[in-house]
């Protein structure tokens, strides 16, 4: 069975998020008011071939806590939904 | 459609009558799409050739010409550099990152097409003005595309230059220059040869990226309610896939495996084929099916035409494919047959080679039988605009100073300048000094490659000959300063709208300002890029002549003093004192562009730019700069501001003085103890002299018009940019350099 | 007799021949290692040099850790050999675990290539043997990614155990205690984000790398 992964990767909380900050500072100039808590991260889409949607989420979590994330600074949503092709 | 489709593509009918001469029948759709893209202004120059062969290119030392991917000088010890200079201004006005980044991949494609490493990447870059928020956009866009592809893709960018002026609104100038360098004997041309031969197609897969114009080809129609996916897309491009490239291409060359080779740039696989079939006078045929496609259903004119980025194409001997083969492996390249070399002059486009014949032209006459135009010339009749001539005197000239101060660190820290070992001096110099290190062998020679590109809209909107000349005038005195002798040149000509009379007048003066200079300082042009229609909402940009001059340091045995102050030292103001507001920096920031500017005694600028380089390379003075935009006043500034040391001015007669611009104008800081030495030199050389003054204290001072605080103009110097471009943590050092 | 030092080479990878060329300018001799090759015998130490290993696609670092010649890095490690990473190798170092903490994007958001001044903090590192504490090197930086970032923890354990082995002297791109380079529980395994290769002539502007690149061979001869 073909699995759809999203990640969504996000700094850890207590790391500076200088791209979302920055983000956060320029929308006064910009007429955009009362708007907090910017941070900027990145998805990460693929399928994945499993038999279960129990083994694809274990294939997925362990995919992304090996490679697709720096556990130093990141942290990382799995999402995983069966089904083929385009996201 | 409503028109005949050689009309939607952009060709006129005399053009498509011509064709059909050519193929003596009817040009199907497909011919007609590459016809169209090969004689498009861009990369046929129909408006520009005529006057382009007014231009001197020959010398001894010149090993290749215009007409190339690069010009190619011998710089001795067995090493020859390659060097070229392109646009990439429209592409940059629509998505800035992408337009800059594809325009220096581009530009390094054309240098090891010719067997080079590439070593050295120049920008000089214009954009519309800093309270403008899409030029400020454009601004910031470019400059982190040009970061972004360099740094990665592992070429030091070395110089450039950045200018803000309400004329590039709308209408950026983003143009790269690439300097590689070769073993002598290596040399490559791109040209096919020896009847079936492979042409293999390395690098990226090929998707509808950039297709332009050629879009209105595609057989579903361009009605309003279409898939978004037929539109054009602005090419992105791809370093580390072009690191890739230049290391598999440069050792496919090392080991001799490839008879010639061409990268794919504007007009994609038409313009490769026909180009390398036409240089070796063969023909070609292309399998269209074979090509490596991102996209799925595209059809042979899309393939044909993308400008899909990080693609080359190489000619191989049928024997020698599976060594190829295995260096593309290594560096992880795609290769890919796609075509043989045939015998005959046709290009023929094939769906699989033994299938239907999709395309058969003639491969020269995409190339060699472009239309060539006379297009009509008129010099303006409206004078430019209030002469500075006329302004007032400025109340306070050292106000008027603080304002004509810009650092462009904010722009090169965010470039690597350093990869490689060779730059001597780098970004913010008068021209930037790189050892001479032979490309394989790592051998030092012991002696330096300058280089230095330089534009001045100003000068040539108020007179395009004489500012020319200047402009080339100005390059051999930056290359002096540095200790270097010049040796060649490269031009890129950014010019309006070629059908508005007054800009082909503008060019032909231009080309004959150039082509004046070069043959009086002895530096052949040996390639150049001309680049039409920038305008925007139907005004026409001033014209922007901008060169690369390429030259030697004879001896680099320590460091070139550059824009430095010592305590204590005597300044000398050397050279003519013709000078004129005409043209000035500071006449434009007072709305006055016109008024009176001098033109180049070229015998006198010769022996000007023969002593600073003595001077240099004798170690004979601590600090020089030459006397560029803002005149007196924004040397001395900037000196002081990179040394820390202060300066205490006299004999400055007023604003005319202090802000004019004038030719072969230099000022070099002195120690006391060599003075007369320096003075005995200067007068033998038979240069014109003024003792003006000494570095001293922490003041700027210029008796009766200024006395301003270090800090206060160091502020002005540094804080421009980053205070309109964002917060860049430049921790630039005094003299820093 | 000559050190041979072992300088890694990724797709994507661009100082390994300033490496090479530095490193022979102090009298030792620089040899490339191919990333696909799980072997670096015969050499006396490594650097992992700058660039772009794998286009920094993902992270930087993040692919090229996975390289065969990391292993065998991993290994040299694991013996004592000495392992500078330089820059990208500073971070493909911490990616791959031989060292701790991570780099981020500069706090300015910008690329920066300038000079900057670091002062020595350990002299008790296989990088720092040749300087004393307090030594102030002007050593070029040039990178997006090299805000030193760790958390609390790896801090405190960082500055106990006399792990910070440089730190700039002003601050240019947001690191954590001004942190410039760390090295590993042995000693022996040091990154750090400025480039001492670029350091070693006077012509280029300074030689003061040449402190941190001759303690490098004085270790590996």
């Amino acid at each position: 069975m073909k699995f759809k992964v999203q990640v969504d990767v996000s700094l850890r909380s207590g790391i500076a998020d200088p791209a979302g900050a920055t983000i956060e500072r320029a929308l006064p100039a910009l007429g955009y008011e009362g708007v907090s808590g910017v941070s900027v991260g990145k998805t990460i889409r693929f399928t994945i071939e499993a038999s279960d949607q129990e083994e694809a989420e274990a294939h997925a979590e362990d995919l992304c806590a090996s490679f697709l994330i720096n556990p130093v600074i990141e942290d990382a949503t799995v999402t995983v939904e069966a089904g083929n092709g385009d996201l | 459609m409503s028109q005949p489709l050689h009309r939607a593509l952009g060709l006129t009918d005399d053009e498509a009558g011509r064709i059909e001469e050519i193929l003596e029948r009817p040009a199907n759709p497909l011919e007609l799409a590459m016809y169209s893209v090969m004689w498009s202004e861009h990369c046929s120059y129909k408006s520009s050739r005529i006057h382009l062969k007014r231009l001197p290119t020959e010398a001894p030392w010149v090993l290749v010409g215009p007409g190339e991917n690069a010009g190619v000088v011998d710089v001795g010890d067995g090493i020859a550099a390659a060097i070229r200079i392109e646009s990439h201004n429209h592409p940059s006005a629509i998505e800035p990152y992408q337009g800059a980044a594809t325009g220096v991949g581009g530009i390094l494609r054309d240098i090891f097409t010719m067997g080079a490493r590439p070593i050295a990447l120049m920008d000089p870059l214009r954009f519309g003005p800093l309270d403008d928020p899409r030029s400020r956009w454009i601004a910031e866009g470019v400059v982190a595309g040009v970061s972004g592809y360099g740094n990665a893709v592992g070429v030091p960018t070395v110089g450039g230059e950045v200018v803000f002026d309400e004329t590039y609104r709308g209408n950026p100038l983003v143009n790269v220059l690439c300097l590689g360098l070769l073993p002598t004997e290596r040399l490559v041309l791109g040209q096919a040869s020896g009847i079936g031969n492979l042409a293999v197609l390395l690098g990226s897969s090929t998707g509808r990226d950039g297709i332009g114009g050629v879009s209105v080809l595609a057989s579903a129609g361009f009605s309003d309610a279409d898939d978004g996916d037929k539109r054009p897309s602005v090419q992105v491009g791809d370093p580390f896939e072009e690191k890739r490239l230049i290391e598999a291409c440069l050792q496919l060359l090392d080991e001799g495996l490839v008879v010639g080779i061409q990268d794919l740039g504007g007009a994609g696989l038409t313009c490769a084929t026909s180009e390398t079939a036409s240089r070796g006078g063969v023909g070609m045929d292309v399998d269209v099916s074979a090509v490596p496609r991102r996209e799925p259903e595209m059809e042979p004119h899309e393939v044909m035409t993308s400008e899909s980025q990080e693609r080359m194409l190489a000619i191989v001997e049928p024997e020698g494919m599976e060594r190829v083969l295995a260096i593309c492996e290594r560096w992880e390249v795609r290769a890919a047959v796609i075509g043989r070399v045939t015998e005959g002059g046709s290009l023929r486009i094939l769906d699989g080679f033994d299938g239907e014949v999709l395309a058969d032209v003639p491969a020269a006459s995409l190339d060699d039988e472009a239309p060539l135009y006379d297009r009509p010339r008129e010099e303006p009749l409206h004078p430019l605009g209030p002469s500075a001539d006329d302004l007032e005197p400025p109340v306070d000239p050292g106000e008027d100073l603080l304002g004509l101060l810009t650092d462009p660190s904010w722009v090169y820290s965010q470039y690597d300048h350093q990869l490689f070992l060779n730059t001597v001096v780098g970004p913010g110099d008068d021209a930037t000094v790189l050892r001479l290190k032979h490309p394989t062998t790592g051998h030092d020679t012991g002696r330096g490659l300058a280089l230095t590109t330089d534009g001045n809209h100003r000068w040539c909107a108020v007179d395009p000959r004489r500012g020319t000349a200047l402009v080339v005038a100005e390059a051999v005195l930056n290359l002096a300063c540095v200790g270097a002798r010049p040796l060649a040149v490269v031009n890129c000509l950014n010019f309006g709208n070629p059908e508005h009379p007054e800009v082909m007048w503008q060019l032909s003066e231009a080309v004959d300002g150039m082509s004046e200079a070069c043959t009086a300082f002895g530096t052949p042009v040996i390639g150049g890029n001309v680049s039409l229609y920038n305008e925007s909402a139907g005004s026409d940009i001033a014209p922007t002549p901008v060169i690369g001059l390429l030259g030697l340091v004879d001896r680099l045995v320590s460091r070139p003093p550059g824009a430095h102050l010592v305590e204590g030292n005597r300044l000398l103001l050397l050279g003519p004192a013709e000078i004129g507001l005409g043209g000035s920096l500071w006449g434009a920031s007072r709305g006055a562009p016109g008024g009176e500017m001098p033109s180049v005694d070229t015998a006198m600028h010769t022996s000007v730019s023969d002593l600073v380089r003595e001077l240099v390379l004798d170690g004979m003075v601590e600090g020089v700069h030459d006397l560029s935009a803002g005149g007196l006043g924004v040397a001395l500034a900037e000196m002081a501001t990179r040394s820390g040391v202060g300066v205490h001015v006299a004999r400055v007669a007023g604003h005319r003085e202090l802000f004019g611009e004038g030719p072969s104008r230099v000022v070099v800081s002195v120690d006391p103890e060599v003075l007369t030495e320096v003075m005995d030199r200067v007068e033998a050389a038979a240069v014109p002299a003024s003792r003006i003054g000494m570095a001293i204290g922490d003041r700027m001072i210029v008796k009766d018009l200024m006395d301003l605080s270090l800090v206060e103009v160091s502020a002005a110097f540094t804080s421009r940019l980053p205070e309109a471009l964002g917060s860049g943590t430049t921790n630039r050092q005094p003299d820093g350099r | 007799m000559t050190a041979l030092v072992g300088v890694v080479v990724f797709p994507g990878s661009n100082c390994e021949m300033d490496c090479v060329e530095s490193v022979g300018l102090l009298g030792g001799e620089g040899r490339l290692l191919w990333h696909g090759d799980d072997d670096v015998s015969g050499v006396d130490a490594v650097i992992v040099p700058g660039g772009f290993a794998h286009g920094d696609y993902l992270r930087p670092g993040a692919i090229a850790r996975f390289s065969p010649v990391m292993s065998a890095v991993a290994r040299f490690a694991a013996d004592g050999g000495p392992v500078v990473g330089i820059c990208n190798g500073f971070q493909v170092l911490t990616e791959a675990g031989l060292l701790p903490g991570a780099l981020q994007k500069n706090s300015g958001l910008k690329f920066l290539c300038q000079p900057s001044t670091i002062r020595v903090s350990s002299e008790n590192s296989s990088l720092t043997s040749r300087a004393s504490v307090g030594d102030e090197l002007s050593i070029p930086i040039n990178h997006f990614e090299g805000n030193y970032t760790c958390d609390s923890e790896t801090l405190a354990k960082l500055r106990g155990e006399d792990m910070i082995v440089l730190r700039y002297v002003d601050n240019p791109n947001g690191s954590v205690d001004d942190i410039a380079g760390v090295c590993n529980e042995g000693r022996n395994v040091v990154g750090l984000m400025p480039h001492p290769e670029r350091a070693c002539n006077e012509i280029l502007g300074s030689s003061d790398g040449g402190v941190l690149l001759g303690s490098l061979l004085d270790l590996a001869a």
